[in-house]
C-alpha cells in the first residue's frame, strides 16, 4: 500500500493542502510523508484551531483572569501558546488559577463543585468541538450553574478554505479535507471547492491506511481532472453529517465574522453565543480593556497558514522560535505545522 | 533560560536540561548534578554510588503503589543502573499540616514493603511539617548508597548494538494520567513501580561483558533516555514501532488523551544497550525473572541517522523521536 | 483539528454512555447521538460521541489493514493508533 504511494508517477509537480492540523501531524507521525512520490508536496492549511486564533483572544482571556480573578479552564492545547505579552503557562506561574480539562463538561463540573469561583472556559475549536461546548452551555443553564461562562473563539472551516481560494496567493491542486469536522457538517458544505473552484477533494480519516489511500485517490483525481468531493472516511462521515450536533450548535451559537491569524476577518466564519445564552458569555460578563495586541515582526505564522510558505521558510524557525520558547502558535500547538516540522522534520 | 520557573522545568525535557546546565551547574559547579543517575565516589579502597531524588505526585496513592514505594524504588533503581548494589537509604518527609495519619501509615507500610523487596535498609531520616497549602499532602526525599562490587567500565556503543526494555512501556505515567482524567479500567492498568536491582544483578552476573548502558526510563520516558544516548554521537537509534511492548490500556489512554507512551514515565523498568550478539540471550534471561517477564529487544544502534532517535513505522516510514520539550498535557487536537 | 478515537458502547444511562476501548472505560456524553445503542462502535471527541462508526465500512477497513499487515508480515499491534 505504501509502495502504491511511493511509486506513483506524477505528470507534473503537485501541491495538495491538508486543511486539518491533525492530518499535518499524522502525516509525519505515521511516516507516510516519508513515502511520498517525487514532486508531491503537502501544503499545511489553516486547520489548527490554536494556530488560527489571533493573539487578542488569549490577551483578553488573560486580562479577564487578572482583573476579575476568574479560574481559567482550558483544553491542554492552549496552555503554552504565546499571547502578546504572556501565556497561560506563564500566568499560572504567577498565580492565575488554571484548570486543564479533557472535556468542556469537566470544566462545567469543576464550576459545579467550586461554586465560590468564577470558571471561564476557553471555547476554541472547529465544528467538531463547538457542539461539545454548546452542550456545556445548555447544561449550565439547565442546572443553573451561574459561575460558569465561556470565552467564544470558535471557528468554521469552509469559509476559511473559501477565503484562501479567493485570495489565490498560492497554487493548490487539491484538498485533503478534515474527517472529524466533516463528521459534523457532512460533505455538502465542501462541494463549492470542487464545483466552483475546480479542485478535487477527499475527506480523509486519520489512520496510515486512510492517509495513504486518500492521497493516492486525490492524486489520481487531479490527474483525471475529476473535480468532485470524495468521501474517503465513510465509516464515520455521513453525506449529511450529524444534524443533531448542528442543531445543538446553532441553538447556542450563531455565525459571526471572525478574525483568523494571517488571513484576517472572514465573514460568517466564527461562532458567538446567541442572546438567549448571553449570561454565559465571559466577554460580556467580564468587561476588560486588554492592551493592544502585538506580534513579533518576523513571525510568519500568518503566511504559513495561508499556504504561502512551509515552516522552514520562516527566518525565525528553529532559531528565535523553538517549541520551548515559541514566538508564534504554529511552533507550540501540538498540531502546529512548525512544531511538526521542528520535531519530525529532521529525518 | 526563562525568567520564572515553569512546571515544564520539572518534566525531564529540554527545559530541565537548560535549568541544570544554565543555572544549577553554573552556580554549584559541574559536579553538582550528575548526568548519570548517581555519583560514583572512592571510599578507602572501594567505590560507592551515591544518589538522591525527591518525589511529588498526585495522587499520592495509586494502583500499583504509593509515593512511598515510588521513593524507595526510584532511588534503588538509580543505584542499580549504575551497576551498584543498593544498601542504605535515607528518608526525609515533608508533611502538609492536616494529612491523615492513616494515610501516612499506609505510605510508610508501602515504603517498608518496597525496601524489603529490594533488600535495602532505611537507616536515617527527617520529618518536617509545613502549613496547610505550603505542600501538597506529602513530599518525600530519599538518598541512597550502593556499593560498586564489579568494575564498571564504560564500553563504547557501536552500530549493531541492541536496545532492550525489561517490560511494558509507559505503565506508570499513563496510569497516573488516566487517574487524573477520570478514566477507569476494566483490566487493571497499574503503575509498574518496582525495584530493578535483582534483575540488573542477574543480567550483569551472566553477561558481564555485554551491557554497555543502563538507565531507568522514569520522567521523560524511553524516548528521552534514547535522546540522551545519541546526542552528539556518530550513531543513531531506531526503534521498530511494531516491536514495542505496549499494554492495550496504555494504547487506549494514550490515544484518548493525545499523549505518547514513549514519553511517559516508567518506575519499574530498565533500558539497556547491549552487544547485538547477546541481546537474545539477555532478553531470555530477563524473561525468566518476574520483573523482566515481558522484556523485548525494541531497537538497534545504527549509523544511518547519527545523533537521532527515531521510530520505524509500519508504513515503512520513519519519524524522529525528538527530545521532549515540556510536560505532556491532555489535548483534543 | 480534532483528536477522536473509536470506542464501543457498553451501557447507557440517560445522556451518558459507558464506552470502552483497549480495556479502558470512560463515561461519554451522547447528546449529539441520542440513538446509540449498547454494542455500537462510536467516535469520541472531547468526552462526547460525535458519530457512530458504520460497522460495514469499518469491517472493510479492518480487512484492508489485516491484509496490509499480513503482507508486511507483522501483526501491526503497535501501529494501530486509531483516529487522531
Amino acid at each position: 500500500m505504501a509502495d502504491g504511494l511511493r511509486s506513483l508517477r506524477l505528470e507534473r509537480d503537485l501541491r495538495i493542502m491538508e486543511v486539518c492540523g491533525t492530518h499535518t501531524t499524522e502525516f509525519f507521525r505515521s511516516g507516510v510523508r516519508d513515502v511520498f512520490p517525487e514532486g508531491l508536496s503537502l501544503i499545511d492549511g489553516p486547520g489548527c484551531p490554536v494556530c488560527v486564533t489571533p493573539n487578542d483572544y488569549l490577551d483578553r482571556a488573560i486580562e479577564i483572569a487578572r482583573v476579575h480573578g476568574v479560574t481559567v479552564a482550558t483544553f491542554g492545547d492552549m496552555v503554552k501558546v504565546p499571547s502578546s505579552y504572556s501565556s497561560l503557562a506563564r500566568e499560572k506561574s504567577t498565580g492565575m488559577r488554571l484548570e486543564v480539562v479533557y472535556s468542556p463538561l469537566d470544566a462545567l463540573e469543576f464550576a459545579a463543585v467550586n461554586q465560590d469561583v468564577q470558571v471561564m472556559f476557553l471555547s476554541v475549536g472547529f465544528e467538531t468541538t463547538a457542539p461539545t461546548e454548546a452542550v456545556a452551555v445548555r447544561r449550565a443553564r439547565e442546572r443553573n450553574i451561574l459561575n460558569f461562562s465561556i470565552l467564544c473563539g470558535n471557528k468554521l472551516t469552509p469559509p476559511a478554505v473559501k477565503a484562501l481560494l479567493d485570495a489565490g496567493e498560492t497554487r493548490i491542486d487539491g484538498f485533503i479535507l478534515p474527517g472529524h469536522v466533516s463528521a459534523i457538517i457532512g460533505v455538502e458544505p465542501w462541494r463549492f471547492v470542487a464545483e466552483s473552484y475546480h479542485k478535487p477533494c477527499v475527506v480523509a480519516g486519520f489512520e496510515s491506511y486512510d492517509l495513504i489511500t486518500s492521497t493516492i485517490n486525490l492524486v489520481r483525481m487531479i490527474g483525471e481532472q475529476r473535480n468532485v468531493v470524495e468521501n474517503g472516511y465513510a465509516r464515520v462521515v455521513r453525506d449529511g453529517g450529524n444534524p443533531k450536533a448542528r442543531e445543538i450548535m446553532y441553538d447556542v451559537f450563531e455565525e459571526c465574522e471572525a478574525h483568523w491569524r494571517g488571513i484576517g476577518v472572514i465573514p460568517g466564519s466564527g461562532l458567538a453565543l446567541r442572546d438567549g445564552y448571553a449570561g454565559f458569555d465571559a466577554a460580556r460578563r467580564f468587561p476588560v480593556d486588554p492592551p493592544a495586541p502585538r506580534q513579533h515582526p518576523g513571525c510568519r505564522c500568518g503566511d504559513l497558514l495561508r499556504g504561502l510558505i512551509i515552516p522552514t521558510g520562516c527566518g525565525l524557525f528553529g532559531t528565535a522560535c523553538t517549541p520551548e520558547n515559541a514566538v508564534g502558535p504554529c511552533m507550540v500547538s501540538s498540531e502546529g505545522p512548525c512544531s511538526a516540522y521542528y520535531k519530525y522534520g529532521g529525518m | 533560560m526563562a525568567d520564572r520557573i515553569l512546571s515544564g522545568h520539572g518534566s525531564g525535557g529540554k527545559l530541565m536540561n537548560e535549568m541544570i546546565g544554565g543555572l544549577i551547574r553554573r552556580v554549584l559547579g559541574p559536579e553538582s548534578v550528575q548526568l548519570d543517575d548517581s555519583a560514583v565516589l572512592s571510599v578507602g579502597a572501594g567505590k560507592i554510588a551515591f544518589t538522591t531524588d525527591t518525589f511529588t505526585i498526585t495522587p499520592i496513592e495509586f494502583p500499583g503503589g504509593t509515593i512511598g514505594s515510588l521513593a524507595v524504588n526510584g532511588t534503588v533503581n538509580d543505584l542499580a543502573v549504575m551497576g551498584a548494589r543498593p544498601l542504605y537509604l535515607s528518608c526525609a518527609l515533608i508533611l502538609e499540616e492536616g494529612l491523615e495519619t492513616a494515610v501516612l501509615e499506609r505510605i510508610l507500610i508501602s515504603m517498608r514493603g518496597a525496601a524489603d523487596r529490594a533488600g535495602v535498609s532505611i537507616v536515617t531520616g527527617d520529618t518536617k511539617v509545613v502549613e496547610r497549602g505550603k505542600a501538597d499532602k506529602i513530599f518525600i526525599n530519599t538518598a541512597g548508597i550502593g556499593i560498586l562490587e564489579r568494575a564498571v567500565q564504560r564500553r563504547p556503543i557501536v552500530p549493531g548494538d541492541a536496545v532492550i526494555i525489561s517490560g511494558f512501556i509507559g505503565d506508570h505515567g499513563i496510569a497516573i494520567m488516566a487517574l487524573r482524567n477520570d478514566l477507569s479500567f476494566s483490566r487493571g492498568l497499574v503503575s509498574d513501580c518496582a525495584p530493578m536491582n535483582r534483575l540488573v544483578d542477574k543480567v550483569l552476573a551472566a553477561f558481564p561483558e555485554s551491557v554497555k548502558f543502563m538507565r531507568d526510563p522514569t520522567r521523560g520516558g524511553v524516548a528521552s533516555v534514547l535522546n540522551e544516548i545519541v546526542q552528539g554521537m556518530d550513531f543513531g537509534i531506531g526503534l521498530a514501532e511494531t516491536s514495542l511492548p505496549l499494554r492495550d490500556e496504555v494504547k487506549g489512554v494514550s490515544g484518548m488523551l493525545g499523549i505518547d507512551p514513549l514519553y511517559a514515565a516508567n518506575e519499574g523498568k530498565v533500558l539497556m544497550v547491549v552487544r547485538g550478539e547477546e541481546a537474545g540471550g539477555i532478553v531470555d534471561l530477563m524473561r525468566s525473572h518476574p520483573e523482566g517477564k515481558d522484556a523485548a529487544v525494541i531497537g538497534t544502534v545504527s549509523d544511518t541517522y547519527p545523533g537521532r532517535a527515531y521510530l520505524e513505522t509500519p508504513t515503512g516510514g520513519r519519524r524522529i523521536l525528538p527530545l521532549l520539550i515540556e510536560e505532556q498535557l491532555p489535548r483534543i487536537c | 483539528m480534532c483528536l477522536a478515537i473509536p470506542m464501543t458502547v457498553k451501557s447507557i444511562e440517560g445522556t451518558r454512555a459507558l464506552a470502552e476501548a483497549y480495556g479502558v472505560e470512560k463515561y461519554v456524553d451522547i447528546a449529539m447521538t441520542p440513538d446509540v445503542v449498547v454494542g455500537d462502535k462510536v467516535i469520541i471527541h472531547a468526552g462526547f460521541v460525535i458519530e457512530k462508526l458504520d460497522p460495514e465500512s469499518a469491517r472493510e477497513i479492518e480487512a484492508a489493514w489485516d491484509e496490509y499487515h499480513r503482507v508486511m508480515n507483522d501483526d501491526g499491534a503497535a501501529g494501530r493508533r486509531n483516529g487522531a
